[in-house]
């Protein structure tokens, strides 16, 4: 079932049309790519990325790659799922079974295969790194239409450039993960409110749990500047039977869903009055026992928030710089105040070691995610005065989440990517593989 | 660090207009951007040359005469994408001119919309091609009502305004953007002589406008913004007494 349909990102800023098909069986996949169709192809998981990277203006896009399947191995610890199966059904499938995914986002409606390709990281990155870590193997159809398995061990240097590759080596159709043992589905959380920016990044620095993550009030100015309150928890040692009776299981709260707004109700104003109250209802200290669910996917709580920003869609700025540029934060934060661009969401995260995946996000250092309007008119001036800062000191943005990014900033973020192109020419020597963000930033041919 | 622009290559379309060369001094283009000015006054499109910081090129361009319109864009593009097209040709003549010159009623037509018409849907088809890009549109706050003293250029500009909102939402996941642009009374050449308006703006304050408007994506600019609810009422004037408006 051919269609042309518009597409964008979870951002909803940069619509494009592309002939959309799917789900397929491998045999069908195989041809598709094979046949090499003018704009190429590319696979597109939940769509949950924010900006163009599972876009492809005038060519193909298969969404779902496949049917969602999910194969628990008990006993060896791991999870063979195919690309289209979602994180909330992999855990609603091992849970039970004591076995949680080692890495989880934010949100538990994005894909396994979308998740390998832009190698996504969780409240944990700084103890068990992203989802890089805990990948076997990956079954890819490479740009001939061949079927591949690719292992860390076997081809190396192809499994790094698919892992965080945005899709632009091939087809992800299956995944085999490493799960993590738990005895308890509820977590510990303890929830502290800090002051100021330092108090916050003392406070990440400072914890010795596995999961950690910290709200910024991105609208505090002057000595309130970076207030926010942090989050650390980290499993329940055994099953409480309290709490759980029935044993370990994974229910996601019934979603409410936001109304689509005809106008963007987020202005500065509203944005500070809504950050202020967040920042004031918590309390300065707090431990609770929450499910995974409320712990994890936040995002999740109201289904299809993106479309209450307003038509003009949302900008989720994220970037990671080094230890020892923490004035960079500093800096964002004034700057997007600076330009009024009415940042209504801030997420700071403390990040451990990098994974190999040229393209991969994460390294040593802090990450800051910045939610905004896309309609502001400051907020262009103000996100290239911030890609100036973060290359300055090394840092990169996040390509999941990016829509704007320039190709001489993208150079400078990532390096010549020599590797990673190397790679990406062994695997599809003829360029099937597409994206408007890979066009964007000369990942591939235009 | 200077403010960033996006566009690198920009066409414009009535090169020698007060209002195309005022968006382009708005727009602060960087050094190593290049300017297209298609028009017909050679003298005028060289005087904006020099005040612009960027390169700039010229090229013949006359609206009315439909035929060139495949050719001149053609030669636009050759040299590579164009990020930005601005469509600013256009003419205004009296209406009682228009009255007793009916031939050139239709010479006003070509030029402010048969011309817009041609021109726009050759660049269009390039643009959709390249995958990216913006449109700048002209419109007038005299579309949205026809009025005694100027229907025939109101009727132009309807009638431009109705094919710039249906080629922006066909162009809608095409990865090209149209921005239209509705500026009242403007202050400047194509009026000189005629008495402003309530509400007059001038160029300068339509480059702002327009250079405002690209840079938060939006999809229709009115000049100046009060506009927008004038315009609610202009609508709702009974016909009886907007007939007697003498202008």
């Amino acid at each position: 079932m051919d269609a042309n349909q518009v597409l964008t990102g979870w951002g909803r800023t940069r619509p494009s049309r592309a002939i959309v098909s799917g789900p397929m069986d491998t045999c069908a996949l195989q041809e598709l790519v094979a046949s090499r169709p003018a704009r190429g192809v590319l696979a597109r998981g939940a769509g949950r990325s924010y900006g163009d990277a599972a876009q492809n203006l005038d060519g193909h896009v298969v969404m779902p790659v496949t049917q969602p399947t999910v194969e628990l191995d008990v006993a060896a610890g791991t999870v063979r799922a195919s690309a289209s199966a979602t994180f909330a059904e992999v855990l609603a499938k091992a849970v039970p079974d004591g076995l949680i995914l080692p890495v989880l986002p934010g949100t538990g409606h994005l894909t396994i295969g979308g998740a390998v390709a832009a190698d996504v990281h969780g409240k944990n990155q700084h103890a068990d790194g992203s989802i890089a870590a805990w990948i076997d193997e990956i079954e890819l159809i490479d740009g001939t239409g061949t079927l591949r398995t690719l292992t860390p061990d076997s081809d190396p240097e192809a499994f790094h450039a698919t892992v965080g590759g945005m899709g632009l080596t091939g087809i992800i159709l299956t995944v085999k993960i490493r799960m993590m043992t738990v005895r308890s589905a509820m977590m510990k959380v303890t929830s502290g409110r800090h002051a100021d920016l330092d108090g916050l990044l003392a406070a990440l620095d400072g914890t010795r749990e596995r999961y950690s993550v910290a709200w910024v009030d991105m609208t505090a100015s002057g000595r309130s500047l970076g207030r926010g309150i942090v989050d650390t928890g980290d499993h329940l040692a055994g099953p409480d039977p309290r709490r759980e009776p029935d044993g370990l299981t994974y229910r996601p709260p019934h979603a409410r869903w936001a109304p689509t707004m005809p106008f963007c109700p987020v202005t500065p104003v509203s944005a500070r009055w809504f950050n202020s109250l967040w920042f004031s209802q918590a309390t300065s200290y707090q431990i609770a026992v929450t499910d995974l669910p409320t712990f994890y996917h936040r995002l999740d709580a109201v289904d299809g928030w993106n479309r209450a920003i307003g038509p003009r869609g949302l900008i989720q700025y994220q970037f990671v710089v080094p230890d020892g540029a923490e004035n960079v934060i500093a800096g964002a934060l004034e700057t997007v105040q600076r330009h009024r661009c009415a940042p209504f969401l801030g997420t700071l995260k403390r990040f451990g070691e990098a994974s190999k995946g040229p393209l991969s996000f994460p390294m040593r250092g802090w990450s800051l995610a910045i939610d905004m309007p896309a309609g502001r008119p400051g907020l262009r001036h103000a996100l290239a005065k911030l890609d100036y800062a973060v290359t300055a000191v090394g840092g990169r943005v996040y390509l999941a989440k990016d829509a704007r990014l320039g190709r001489a900033s993208f150079d400078v973020m990532y390096g010549p990517q020599t590797a990673w192109r190397a790679a990406r020419a062994r695997l599809d020597p003829e360029g099937v593989f597409q994206s408007d963000l890979g066009r964007r930033l000369g990942l591939c041919a235009e | 660090m200077t403010k960033s622009c996006p566009y690198h290559r920009v066409l414009v379309f009535g090169g020698a207009s007060e209002i195309g060369q005022q968006v382009l001094a708005a727009l602060h283009l960087p050094p190593d951007a290049e300017v297209l000015l298609a028009g017909r006054d050679e003298q005028r499109m060289a005087a904006t040359a020099e005040r612009l910081a960027c390169r700039v090129r010229t090229l013949q361009y006359d609206a009315a005469a439909i035929g060139t319109h495949q050719v001149a864009i053609e030669k636009a593009f050759a040299d590579g994408d164009v990020d930005l097209v601005i469509s600013a040709a256009g003419i205004l003549a009296g209406q009682d001119v228009l009255d007793g010159d009916p031939d050139r009623a239709g010479l006003l037509v070509q030029t402010n919309f048969t011309g817009q018409v041609t021109t726009l849907l050759a660049a269009t088809a390039r643009l959709r091609a390249q995958g990216h890009g913006t449109i700048v549109v002209l419109s007038s706050v005299a579309a949205i009502r026809p009025r005694r003293a100027n229907f025939v250029y109101g009727a132009t500009k309807a009638g431009l305004d109705a094919f710039a909102r249906g080629l922006a939402d066909s162009l809608h996941g095409s990865g090209v953007r149209l921005l239209l642009v509705r500026p009242g009374f403007v202050i400047g050449r194509m009026t000189r002589g005629l008495r402003p308006a309530p509400l007059a703006t001038t160029p300068a304050a339509v480059g702002r406008a327009v250079a405002a408007g690209l840079a938060r994506d939006a999809t229709v600019v009115w000049v100046p913004p009060v506009l927008r609810v004038f315009a609610v009422a202009l609508r709702l004037i009974p016909r009886p007494i907007w007939r007697r408006l003498r202008r």
